[in-house]
């Protein structure tokens, strides 16, 4: 059976490893390529690195990262941050990343999800997503790393994501993000229904429980964590045999 | 030993190269059917469309060439499927190294979401390939066509139904896993089949 995902989420600035608390208050974690070759081992199914500085030396220095993880790490990986067109793509796919992940570009030009998954195949193009549930209980689209609204609504986007050839969707709950208290499974399952890809759950894992509500009441095809993992709250090991014993399929 | 990746415009070749030197192995990247056929294993990755692929094999000369190969060969995803007989991908006829159609999954339910996509479990191993590696061990894959159950298959992995996550035919081997991206298991794989005798 296929199994569901762990994913730990590297955010990287100037070549190192930061994660934020509701996408400010930056502390350090550590070297990413690193810190991804231990998540591997420890059986993390995939790994994400987002770069978060996006300046032009910044992403000499990511490239440079990512061509350090690919010759290095043996599991897919997934690099996303300051992707805006499509030599972006190719520059990190050709870095060695197997999928890129496109999240405010998306929103401002959805042909580039078009383009992307016409040259290199749905399977590299994740579209990521953040949202927030507004007062009135609507889950709205926010761009450049949660700062404004778009006026587009979630499930509205993701699905035209799809039809334009995402190969998944990374679905980030700023109102759950940062926050340890779980994913926003609701919204996960009304979104995991909806579509036909596969669904990556992000922001608000704080417990093992999280993760497994994200699969079993969110219908997540995969979660993804980062400062639960970077400060060691919880190991993956653990988790991932806590998932097992909650008859969750994963590898182990 | 000279172990050659066949480099036919399909994408994602890097990512078996760095697997091989990881392993110790420095792979030739050719697209030249000389120095194929010299080489003492040849590997077949890709992704992409098969249509196209094909038709990247034809301008090359390349169909035939492959089809001939003595030496140990590897075909990789797009690669395994290359080597079956017809793929329903762009109705396109394939080198037939394999008498097996490539078919394209049909969701049952809605949890069946096409591609297949992420780590599977491989049981039923029947290979020199598989040495060292225990039934149920997880891979790796991503797909959207799939390699019915033959006389021909040496893993099987159920996605959907159950299908051929590995064949094989005299000295040409295929997955339809990425061995390149499988962690400890892939590497094993990989080193297994360096480690096949050349004939």
């Amino acid at each position: 059976m296929l199994a569901k995902r762990i994913i730990p989420c590297l955010d990287v600035k100037n070549g190192f490893t930061v994660k934020g608390t509701n996408f400010v208050n930056l502390k350090l974690a550590g070297d990413p390529v690193e810190l991804g070759r231990i998540y591997s081992q420890q059986g993390a199914d995939e790994l994400v690195f987002l770069d978060i500085t996006a300046s032009h030396d910044g992403r000499k220095t990511f490239t440079e990262m990512v061509e350090r993880v690919a010759r290095e790490i043996n599991i897919p990986f997934t690099v996303g941050g300051g992707i805006n067109e499509i030599a972006d793509v190719e520059r990190l796919l050709e870095a060695g990343a197997d999928k890129v992940s496109i999240n405010s570009a998306a929103i401002k030009n959805p042909k580039l999800i078009d383009e992307v998954a016409s040259y290199y195949g749905s399977q590299v193009c994740v579209v990521a997503i953040d949202a927030r549930q507004e007062s009135d209980g609507k889950w709205q689209c926010y761009i450049n790393g949660g700062r404004i609204p778009v006026g587009r609504g979630l499930e509205e986007w993701a699905h035209e994501a799809q039809e334009r050839g995402a190969g998944e969707i990374l679905f980030t709950s700023m109102n759950h993000d940062g926050v340890k208290e779980g994913f926003a499974n609701e919204a996960l399952r009304a979104l995991s229904d909806e579509l036909s890809i596969p669904i990556i759950a992000s922001g608000g894992a704080g417990t093992k429980e999280h993760f497994r509500d994200a699969f079993r009441l969110g219908h997540a095809d995969a979660a993804l964590a980062a400062s639960v993992f970077h400060f060691g709250e919880i190991s993956i090991p653990e988790l991932k045999q806590y998932l097992r014993q909650e008859n969750i399929n994963i590898r182990l | 030993m000279n172990i050659t990746i066949v480099d036919y415009g399909a994408g994602n070749v890097t990512s078996v190269v760095r697997a091989l030197q990881r392993l110790g192995v420095e792979a030739t990247l050719t697209d030249d059917p000389e120095q194929i056929a010299k080489a003492d294993k040849v590997v077949f990755p890709g992704q992409g469309e098969a249509s196209n692929a094909m038709q990247n094999l034809r301008q090359r000369g390349l169909d035939k060439v492959l089809r001939d190969l003595k030496q140990p060969f590897l075909g990789i995803c797009i690669g395994q499927q290359l080597m079956c007989r017809h793929s329903e991908e762009g109705d396109t006829d394939t080198l037939g190294i394999f008498d097996v159609p490539v078919l394209r999954f049909v969701p049952q339910c809605h949890e069946d979401k096409v591609p297949h996509m992420g780590w599977n479990t491989l049981s039923d191993l029947r290979s020199p390939l598989f040495k060292g590696i225990e039934e149920g061990a997880y891979t790796y894959f991503v797909h959207s066509f799939y390699v019915p159950l033959c006389d021909e298959t040496i893993a099987t992995t159920n996605y959907i139904l159950p299908f051929s996550a590995a064949l094989r035919h005299e000295n040409f081997f295929a997955t339809q896993f990425h061995p390149e991206k499988s962690g400890d298991v892939g590497e094993r794989i990989l080193q297994n089949f360096l480690n096949l005798s050349a004939k």
